[in-house]
C-alpha cells in the first residue's frame, strides 16, 4: 500500500481530552487534523455515564455523561474537525506513524504530532488478583453503565456484592438503584471509606451495610456467582460482583510501543508539554494518571493541543535538555514526570499522595530542599504545586517531591 | 443407532470423533457440558510436546509422538496456528544443572534427537531479559505453542462436515450391554450404538463403572493454576521456559501463549472436586513471584487473566487405557498432562483396536478453524467485519456473529470466548460486555443479561 499523506496531527481517541485538544488546534489554524475513534459515536467514556455531574465549566450546565459527549461531538463536528469512526489504533511506530484497522481494510496514517488520549478504565478482577470460580456477573462500573445506558438492557445480576468506596462506586450505586437493583453490601478492603465526607455517607442513606477490612478473596459459584468470600473468612451470598474504581490508564498503545511509560502512573512519561519521549507523541486526559474528571481531561486536552500548535509552528523548545522528577516518600505519582529546562518552567505538578498528610511538599535537588510548601490533604484529592518561580541551580538532573512531616 | 458413541467432548473426545467419522464409522458424541471443553481441556499450557521427557517405550509417549505427527500433517488444511518456539529446561541450581545430561540421554532415546545443551552465556545471549540466576538449559527445539481450542473445534467441524453427530447438555446417566451393542440414557434421551468409548476425562472412572460395572482406576484431580500476563510481556519471552522436571508433574512453566500472551502456571493442586476450578490469591501470588523471578523485567507488567485446568490424574502416572473387546468397550482416561498433544494418536490408537470394516470418506472437506493466532492474519485484517467488538483481542462484529451460526454454535460464554477470545483480554469486558450481551441476545443460557428488566 502506498502511504497515505502525512496530518499535521492525529488524535488518538474522542473523548473529553481528545476533542478538546482538537479543539485547540483547529482555533489555532491548525486545519489537517483528524480525531480516529475505535467507536462508532464520539464522546469517549462519558457516553455511558447516564449522571450528572458533567460539563459545568465547559458548557456551564449541569449535564449528564451522554448528553456532555454529545455536546462534546457536537463541538468537534461545528468546527470541522473529521472524526474517524471504528477506526482502531492499533501501534504506534517512532516519529508518528500508526497502524489502524477500519472496517474497510487496514491502514497506517503518519501524522507530523500525534495526541494519545486514550482515557482509563477500572481494574478488572483479574488484575485485582481475585480468586475463585469464573461465573457470569462480575462487572466493572463502567460495563454495568454500558449496559445501563448504551445498551438498555439489564446487567447479569440482580443481588450484587458493590466492591469499593471510591467517588465512581457512588456512580454505580446510583445506576444500580435506578435500575431497580439492590445490591447486598459495600465492600471496602481498607479501614475507612475512600470517598470524601459527606459522600462516603451515601451508601448508609441508601439503606446498605458497609462492611469495612473486607477483602475480597473469592468469587465463588458457576455457572453464576452465588456468594462472595473475604479474605476474613466469612461470605456473602449475592448473584454478582460490581467491581468499582481502581482505575488504570488504558496505555495499551504506549506499553506496547517504544514510548518511555512512568512506573508511577502507568501511563506515557511526558514533560511539562505533554511530549511523551518521541517528541512526535504528545498524551494527554485520563492516559497519564487515572482519574480525573472529564471537565479536568477537557482543559487539559485543550491545553496540551495548544503546546502541539506551538510545536507545530516552532514555538517550544527543542527536546533533550530535561529536569526528571521523581516522586518521593508519601508521593504515589507526579505528572508530568519530566520538565525541559526552560524560564520560567512554565510547569505546574499534579500529584497524589499514598496517604493523609498534614505538613510540607518539598522539590529537592540531591540534599538541597528548593521549594516548601504547606500541605493538608489526602489521597483522593488532587494536589497541584507550581513551578513557575523555582529555578533549579545549573548542572541539576533530578528533582524529587516528598511529603516532608 | 450408532456405530460409536464417543462420550465426552474434551480435546480426546473431539479426535476420536473425527477420527472413526473420517473411517467412514456413524459417530455420535455427547457432552454433558454446554459446549465441548468443558472439562479438562478448558485450561491448559497449550503446548505441543515433542515427548522428550516422556516415560520411554510408554504408550503416552507413542500416542504424543504420533498425535504431534498428526497435527503437524492436517493443521494446515483445518487453519490451525503453529507457533514455533522451542522451549528451554532451565537449570537454576547446581543440582538441576546436574540432571540436564541424564534428560537430553532420555530425550534421545525417546526419538527427541535435536536436543542441544547450551551454557548460562548462550542462554542470556539467546534469552537476554533471563535472571542472571540462570546456571544452564536444554534447549528443545521442537517444542512448540498452539490453540487449545480452536484445534479440538476443528477435529469436531470435521467429524461434523463427514457425517458425525454432537450432542451437548446430554450427561449419559446409565449405561447397558445388550450382547451386541450398547444402550445409553442420557438426560436428552436413549442412545444406541454398538461401541462405547469412554473419553469422559474428569469423570472416566464414573462412566467406566456406570457402563462396566467397576472402574480400574480412580480419578484423583489435580488443579493448575495460571496467570496471564499483558501483550506487552510477549517482547520479553520469545521461548517456552519449562523447569527442570519433577516427579509429581511437569512444573511451573513460563510461556508465550498463541495469542500474544505470556503465561505462568501450572500449579498442582489436590482437591475432591472435579469440577472447581477456582484460583487462590496466594497461589497466583506465588505464580507472579515465580515468574518475576525468572523475568526480572516481568516486575511492572499487568496482569490480564486469571484461570485453571484440572488434569483427570490418577492412582497412576499413566495413561489409563482399558479395551473390552467382547462388550465393545475402549476406555481412553487418566490422560492427565499430555492430551492436548496426544488427543489425534489416542485416537489413531482407539481406532487400531476396533476391528468392524467401514469405508472410509475418500474426500473428506477440511472446514476451517477461527483465526486467532496473534502472529497470523486475524479476521480485523479483512476488510467488511463491521466493527470491533472487543477492543484488547480485536474481536470482530463478523466473529462473533460466526461464532453463534455454522454447524456448532456457542451457547454459552465459555463457548463464545473459546471460538473468538471476546473479553478474554486486558479489561476483560469493561468496554464490550454490554455490547455482547446486544449481539448475543437469545443465543447464550445463561444469556449475558437478566431477561426481564425489573
Ligand atoms: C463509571 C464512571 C463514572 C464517571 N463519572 C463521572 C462524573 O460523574 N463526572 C465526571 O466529570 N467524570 C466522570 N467520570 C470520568 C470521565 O469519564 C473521564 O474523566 C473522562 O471521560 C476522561 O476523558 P478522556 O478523554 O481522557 O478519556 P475517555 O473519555 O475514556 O476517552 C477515550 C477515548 O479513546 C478511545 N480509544 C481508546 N483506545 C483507542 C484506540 N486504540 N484507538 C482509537 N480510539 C481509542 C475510546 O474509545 C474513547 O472514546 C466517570 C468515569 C467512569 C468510568
Ligand atoms: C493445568 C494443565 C496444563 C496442561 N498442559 C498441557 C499442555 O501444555 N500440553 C498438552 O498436550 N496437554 C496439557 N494438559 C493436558 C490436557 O489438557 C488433558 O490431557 C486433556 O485436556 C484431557 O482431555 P480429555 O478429553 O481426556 O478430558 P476432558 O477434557 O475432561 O473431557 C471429558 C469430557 O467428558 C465430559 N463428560 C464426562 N462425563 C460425562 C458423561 N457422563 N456424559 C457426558 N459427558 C461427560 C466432560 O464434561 C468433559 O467435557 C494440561 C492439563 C492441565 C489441567
Amino acid at each position: 500500500m502506498p502511504p497515505e499523506p502525512a496530518y499535521d496531527a492525529l488524535i488518538i481517541g474522542a473523548g473529553p481530552a481528545g476533542i478538546g485538544a482538537a479543539l485547540a488546534l483547529k482555533s489555532r489554524g491548525i486545519h489537517n487534523i483528524a480525531l480516529l475513534e475505535r467507536e462508532t459515536d464520539a464522546g469517549g467514556t462519558p457516553r455511558h455515564c447516564g449522571h450528572p455531574p458533567f460539563g459545568l465549566r465547559e458548557f456551564r450546565r449541569l449535564l449528564t455523561g451522554p448528553a456532555y459527549a454529545k455536546r462534546l461531538a457536537r463541538a468537534a463536528f461545528d468546527a470541522n474537525i473529521p472524526l474517524l469512526p471504528r477506526h482502531s489504533v492499533l501501534a504506534l511506530h517512532p516519529g508518528g506513524t500508526l497502524d489502524l484497522a477500519t472496517p474497510e481494510g487496514p491502514r497506517t496514517l503518519t501524522a507530523r504530532r500525534v495526541l494519545i488520549a486514550t482515557g482509563a478504565r477500572e481494574a478488572p478482577r483479574a488484575a485485582r488478583l481475585i480468586g475463585g470460580e469464573r461465573p457470569l456477573g462480575v462487572l466493572n462500573t463502567g460495563a454495568l453503565q454500558a449496559y445501563c445506558y448504551l445498551e438498555h438492557k439489564a446487567p447479569p445480576f440482580t443481588r450484587p456484592v458493590v466492591v469499593g468506596t471510591e467517588l465512581v462506586s457512588l456512580s454505580a450505586l446510583l445506576t444500580l438503584r435506578r435500575h431497580g437493583i439492590h445490591p447486598v453490601a459495600v465492600l471496602e478492603s481498607g479501614p475507612t471509606p475512600v470517598a470524601p465526607w459527606p459522600l462516603s455517607l451515601f451508601p448508609r442513606l441508601l439503606g446498605l451495610p458497609v462492611h469495612r477490612n473486607a477483602a475480597l478473596a473469592s468469587i465463588n459459584g458457576f455457572p453464576r456467582v452465588t456468594s462472595v468470600t473475604l479474605q476474613n473468612g466469612s461470605e456473602l451470598a449475592c448473584d454478582g460482583v460490581l467491581l468499582t474504581g481502581r482505575f488504570t490508564p488504558e496505555s495499551t498503545l504506549a506499553r506496547m510501543s517504544h514510548l518511555a511509560l512512568s512506573t508511577a502512573t502507568k501511563g506515557p512519561a511526558i514533560d511539562q508539554y505533554g511530549r511523551t519521549s518521541d517528541p512526535a507523541f504528545f498524551a494527554a486526559g485520563n492516559q497519564l494518571r487515572a482519574i480525573e474528571t472529564a471537565g479536568w481531561c477537557f482543559f487539559e486536552g485543550r491545553r496540551i493541543g495548544e503546546f502541539m500548535a506551538d510545536d507545530l509552528q516552532g514555538g517550544l523548545p527543542a527536546p533533550g535538555d530535561e529536569l526528571t522528577l521523581t516522586p518521593g516518600e508519601g508521593i504515589a505519582y507526579v505528572v508530568p514526570q519530566r520538565l525541559a529546562r526552560v524560564s520560567p518552567l512554565r510547569a505546574t505538578l499534579q500529584l497524589r499522595l499514598t496517604e493523609p498528610a498534614l505538613g510540607q511538599l518539598h522539590v529537592r535537588a540531591g540534599d538541597t530542599v528548593l521549594l516548601r510548601r504547606p500541605l493538608i490533604s489526602a489521597p483522593e484529592r488532587r494536589v497541584l504545586l507550581e513551578l513557575d518561580d523555582l529555578r533549579p541551580p545549573p548542572g541539576t538532573q533530578h528533582l524529587t517531591i516528598e511529603v516532608a512531616q | 443407532m450408532f456405530d460409536i458413541a464417543v462420550v465426552g467432548a474434551g480435546v480426546v473426545g473431539c479426535a476420536v470423533a473425527r477420527r472413526f467419522a473420517l473411517m467412514g464409522a456413524r459417530v455420535v458424541l455427547l457432552e454433558q457440558g454446554p459446549d465441548i471443553l468443558s472439562g479438562a481441556s478448558k485450561g491448559n499450557s497449550a503446548i505441543l510436546h515433542t515427548g522428550f521427557d516422556a516415560p520411554p517405550g510408554s504408550l503416552e509417549l507413542a500416542c504424543m509422538r504420533a498425535g504431534r505427527a498428526e497435527y503437524l500433517e492436517i493443521r494446515e488444511r483445518l487453519g490451525l496456528p503453529l507457533l514455533e518456539t522451542g522451549a528451554i529446561v532451565a537449570a537454576w541450581s547446581d543440582d538441576e544443572q546436574a540432571k540436564l545430561p541424564a534428560i537430553a540421554a532420555q530425550a534421545h532415546a525417546n526419538g527427541v534427537t535435536d536436543v542441544t545443551l547450551l551454557d548460562r552465556a548462550a542462554l542470556l545471549a539467546r534469552i537476554p531479559t533471563l535472571s542472571p540466576h540462570i546456571k544452564a538449559g536444554l534447549l528443545v527445539p521442537g517444542e512448540h505453542l498452539i490453540d487449545p481450542w480452536s484445534a479440538p473445534l476443528a477435529y469436531v467441524l470435521q467429524a461434523l462436515a463427514v457425517g458425525a453427530t454432537v450432542h451437548r447438555r446430554t450427561q449419559v446417566t446409565a449405561a447397558r450391554f445388550d450382547g451386541a451393542c450398547w444402550q445409553l440414557d442420557t438426560t436428552t434421551g436413549p442412545f444406541r450404538a454398538t461401541t462405547l468409548i469412554n473419553a469422559a476425562g474428569l469423570f472416566g472412572d464414573h462412566l467406566e463403572a456406570l457402563a462396566l460395572g467397576e472402574a480400574s482406576f480412580t480419578i484423583h484431580p489435580r488443579k493448575g493454576q495460571f496467570v496471564v500476563f499483558d501483550k506487552a510481556a510477549t517482547k520479553l519471552l520469545a521461548t517456552i521456559l519449562l523447569p527442570v522436571p519433577l516427579e509429581r508433574t511437569k512444573g511451573i512453566v513460563l510461556t508465550p501463549t498463541i495469542f500474544g500472551n505470556l503465561l505462568v502456571g501450572p500449579t498442582a493442586d489436590e482437591q475432591d472436586s472435579r469440577t472447581n476450578a477456582g484460583t487462590d490469591h496466594q497461589s497466583l501470588q506465588a505464580l507472579i513471584a515465580r515468574a518475576h523471578a525468572l523475568i526480572p523485567a516481568l516486575e511492572h507488567m499487568p496482569v490480564t487473566a486469571l484461570y485453571a485446568g484440572i488434569r483427570p490424574a490418577t492412582e497412576r502416572k499413566e495413561y489409563r487405557l482399558r479395551h473390552e473387546p467382547a462388550r465393545h468397550y475402549i476406555g481412553l482416561n487418566g490422560i492427565r498432562s499430555t492430551g492436548l498433544t496426544a488427543a489425534l494418536g489416542l485416537a489413531q490408537h482407539a481406532a487400531s483396536l476396533y476391528q468392524t470394516p467401514h469405508t472410509p470418506i475418500a474426500t473428506p472437506p477440511w472446514p476451517q478453524a477461527p483465526k486467532l493466532a496473534e502472529h497470523l492474519p486475524r479476521d480485523h485484517h479483512q476488510p467488511g467485519y463491521g466493527e470491533i467488538i472487543c477492543h484488547c483481542e480485536l474481536v470482530t462484529r463478523r466473529e462473533i456473529e460466526a461464532a453463534l451460526t455454522g454447524p456448532l454454535p456457542a451457547t454459552d460464554l465459555g463457548g463464545l470466548k473459546r471460538r473468538t477470545r471476546a473479553t478474554m483480554g486486558r479489561c476483560q469486558g469493561f468496554y464490550c460486555q454490554a455490547h455482547l450481551a446486544t449481539l448475543t441476545a437469545g443465543r447464550l443460557d445463561p444469556p449475558l443479561e437478566t431477561p426481564h428488566a425489573p
